[in-house]
């Protein structure tokens, strides 16, 4: 197990390595320069500007300096938001999009599996058809669209709730539902499709044949298996969930990393992007790290390599 | 049978969504009123809160709280008001200011504010190192131009100094008559000296000396809070030397999205908006118009024309374009927030000065100059491209002036837009037809906007020029009397429509949405706020 866990973090050594360097020639690539702005500054200050970012050495030096730092931890100085560090402004707000992405996760989870489980249960009953729907629906509204309706219903209507922030327990519940709901889309139709997939398998064939109660019969005998699929997305859902979504962050005004990361790139805040992307990358592959680890311990098939 | 989880689960998350809900009662208008402190959304989070090196409108309308210049603006008329300095003499020939210090002005941990912490702050801003992009505003001092350019080594050489401590006498190269306006400008703040040695040297860009915990700064508010994307919250500076008519407890900035706020100030969360998105202020005119406020700003939209490229190169065929724009039709039917149809290029009332010139909105006579032109009824006009921003508000602007050349003209533009970084770099490269722009005045003078015409201006990227209009402009920038100055702009003016590099469009408006209890917040053309006069009064 453990040598199993060295040799994925080695391997992803070359893999930060490549998109570190993609992301270090697309963003040279992109027209424009981080201090270009609607009144150009003197091109001699523009120079001056570039010295104190060291941008005015060549792009080989500057590709090998930014490794240098980013060996010893340094991510340098955000361009756009002069006096931040990088690590600095991750340090700040990531926090807040990682509570916001594991409570979203949750209701994901909770809401998401026992309705694909339902679903399956009842299959080619119009109870089914109805969930899965609503699935779809949630699937296909985008949360710019959820976020707003939800504030509109539950906050401006209602008055329940603040329509900005993230300063009391009550300013959560909105965001949280936003992002969670479309997870929990996802999460349904793929535990659905498990239960399905699952419940045609002989071995549940015997357990009702033995004359087990139904319930017993999803819950002991087929859940397990039936929740593979549901786990191979948890990895990359988590991240999704926990970087921070820029529109949700925008939309409730959330001090998260989101709306960073998508506006470092269009300010070709060339370390800022390099910064959060590397983060992304990191988090991405420890937790599909994780996720190979809790299939493992589920399914005894994949614990050969 | 029937697996049990589902309304389990929905049942607690509808409890847990009730008794969360239960946490919010009060809004922050509510907690506003009662600790006496301001929210106001300002729409982006500032990039920096150190004066020497921002430039943008929302960091300015954030650091006015912080930091107080030479002289100030009056709230209410805009007129100039003694600031640090509590009184001035000009010499006669207008090249010698003597400032004189006020003894009650003092830094937010107690220092007096003295000449030499100005004169420390001029060198910091125009010490090249620094790459302070508005240096420039500085250049009137004698010698300033030469250090910020490397051409003069020693600072002491620059035309600065103080005799005795409390005075500050400032050299000029020439006479610059808008010079005390300039003062209220955020580059000739001072800086805390002290402050800026302790976290770093004189030109270090990138310091912590702007974070709450080292900030120190001479205005009516002290920073004490800023978390990115969750707002930058002021307190009262006891040390400020007018600390007594300093209404409220203290202020939020919060760097909330258009959207968003107007959804927080509908709900009583802010009192003060940065914008009022554009679907939202018919009904805020119908239902509440007390709240919403539309003011005249200093800013000026308008195409700029490639002049080299054909067709454009055609004085005739830049006429006729210009001609060709319903501009009431788009301000009352497109923009709606009260702006004002642009027949000329500096807004009215810049300064003092509103020009004569005009130019006409006659489709006959553009069909007529398009035809003088070579193109009858718009027959063989080169296709040609219109370049913005990507925007919503660029977009629909851009596509009701294609309709009104097709229609007038009938002539094809191509519709192009680009995201802000690639537009600025197409801009900057002058690869372009026809170029969306705007243009804010950092003063208040028509300086600000007619330069902008001159030849070797880095903004004006239409590849005209004009000595004639080089040598206007120039003149009225060493000209005494502001009647000689207007006379002088009214003709460099004349040229600029005459010869139409640029089109303009519209001015612009700042409109805004202010809750009924905030007292003291005026309109003006500067779009310029100063929070001691700023007061909340229950109704």
């Amino acid at each position: 197990m453990l040598t199993f866990i060295a040799r994925r973090l080695l391997q992803a050594i070359p893999t930060l390595w490549v998109v570190a360097t993609a992301t270090f020639i697309l963003l040279r690539l992109a027209p424009g320069g981080p201090f270009d702005d609607e009144k150009p500054v003197a091109p001699e200050i523009k120079k001056q500007i570039e010295t104190h970012y060291g941008l005015n050495h060549s792009l080989h030096i500057q590709y090998f300096q930014f490794f240098g730092n980013l060996l010893k931890g340094d991510l340098g100085p955000s361009y756009k938001y002069s006096g931040w560090e990088v690590q600095e402004i991750i340090a700040q707000t990531f926090p807040v999009s990682l509570e916001l992405g594991i409570w979203a996760f949750l209701v994901s989870l909770i809401v998401g599996i026992p309705i694909g489980i339902i679903a399956a249960i009842r299959h080619n009953k119009p109870s089914e058809t109805i969930l899965m729907a609503t699935a779809m629906v949630g699937i296909c509204l985008p949360s710019f669209v959820i976020g707003p309706i939800l504030l509109l219903l539950f906050s401006l209507q209602l008055e329940w709730f603040n329509p900005i922030g993230w300063n009391y327990p009550g300013d959560r519940v909105l965001p949280i539902m936003t992002l969670g709901l479309l997870y929990a889309a996802y999460i349904a139709r793929l535990a659905r499709g498990g239960m399905l997939d699952v419940l045609k398998h002989d071995y549940v064939r015997t357990a009702r044949a033995k004359g087990l109660k139904e319930s017993l019969v999803v819950y002991r005998h087929a859940l397990r298996t039936a929740l593979y699929p549901v786990v191979a997305y948890t990895g990359p859902a988590a991240a999704g969930l926990i970087s921070g979504s820029f529109v949700v962050e925008t939309i409730f005004f959330i001090p998260g990393l989101g709306p960073f990361f998508v506006n470092a790139a269009l300010n070709r805040d060339y370390t800022m992007v390099m910064g959060t992307v590397l983060f992304y990358a990191i988090l991405i592959i420890l937790l599909n790290l994780m996720v190979d680890l809790i299939q493992m311990w589920m399914n005894p098939r994949t614990r050969h390599d | 049978m029937i697996p049990k989880p589902l309304p389990t689960v929905l049942i607690s998350l509808a409890t847990l969504t009730l008794i969360s809900g239960c946490g919010k009662k009060m809004t922050n208008v509510e907690r506003g009123m009662s600790d006496r402190e301001l929210y106001v959304g300002i729409g982006t989070e500032p990039a920096a809160l150190d004066p020497q090196i921002t430039t943008g409108l929302t960091e300015y309308s954030v650091m006015l709280a912080f930091f107080e210049g030479l002289t100030t603006l009056n709230a209410e008329t805009m007129a100039i008001e003694p600031g640090v300095a509590k009184s001035w003499e000009i010499s006669a020939d207008g090249l010698r200011y003597t400032m004189y210090f006020d003894p009650e002005a003092r830094w937010s941990n107690g220092d007096r504010v003295t000449p030499q912490d100005f004169i420390f702050s001029f060198e910091r801003i125009l010490t090249p190192l620094l790459g302070a992009p508005y240096a420039y505003m500085l250049y009137s001092i004698r010698g300033a131009e030469a250090f910020h350019k490397g051409q003069l080594k020693d600072f002491s050489q620059v035309g600065l100094h103080t005799p005795n401590g409390t005075t500050l006498i400032i050299e000029l190269n020439a006479p610059t008559p808008y010079l005390l306006n300039l003062m209220t400008h955020n580059t000739w703040w001072p800086v805390h000296p002290p402050t800026i040695l302790r976290n770093g040297k004189i030109f270090d860009r990138i310091s912590q000396w702007t974070k709450p915990k080292e900030f120190v700064g001479n205005g009516p508010y002290q920073l004490n809070r800023w978390r990115l994307n969750n707002g930058i919250h002021g307190v009262r500076n006891p040390h400020y030397r007018k600390a007594n008519e300093v209404k409220l407890n203290g202020i939020h900035f919060l760097p909330i999205e258009p959207q968003a706020e107007e959804r927080a100030f509908r709900t009583n969360h802010l009192h003060l908006t940065s914008t009022v998105p554009v679907h939202r202020i018919d009904w805020y005119r119908e239902h509440q118009p007390e709240r919403i406020h539309f003011d005249t700003a200093l800013g000026v939209y308008y195409y700029m024309l490639n002049t080299k490229r054909m067709p454009l190169n055609d004085l005739r065929v830049r006429k006729a374009l210009a001609y060709s724009i319903n501009r009431e039709q788009i301000t009352e039917h497109i923009l709606k927030a009260g702006q004002k149809p642009a027949y000329h290029f500096t807004p009215p009332n810049t300064g003092g000065y509103t020009t004569t010139t005009r130019l006409p909105y006659d489709p006959e006579l553009a069909r007529k100059l398009l035809a003088d032109a070579g193109f009858p009824d718009g027959k063989d006009f080169p296709k040609f491209e219109l370049l913005y921003n990507t925007s919503e508000s660029h977009r629909t602007l851009a596509v009701a002036i294609q309709q009104m050349w097709k229609t007038e003209l009938n002539i094809e533009v191509e519709l192009h837009n680009q995201e802000w970084k690639a537009y600025l770099s197409t801009r900057e490269a002058g690869d372009f037809d026809i170029l969306r722009a705007a243009w804010f005045g950092d003063y208040d003078d028509p300086n600000t906007f007619l330069s902008l015409g001159e030849t070797e201006n880095g903004n004006n990227h239409t590849n005209w020029g004009n000595p004639e209009y080089d040598t206007l402009i120039e003149k009225a920038a060493f000209t005494q009397g502001s009647k000689a100055r207007k006379q002088l702009f009214q003709k460099a003016e004349d040229i600029l429509i005459e010869e139409m590099p640029v089109i303009p469009i519209y001015f612009y408006v700042t409109s805004r949405l202010i809750h009924p209890s905030v007292k003291g917040w005026y309109p003006n053309i500067l779009d310029i706020h100063p929070y001691q006069s700023v007061d909340l009064i229950s109704n």
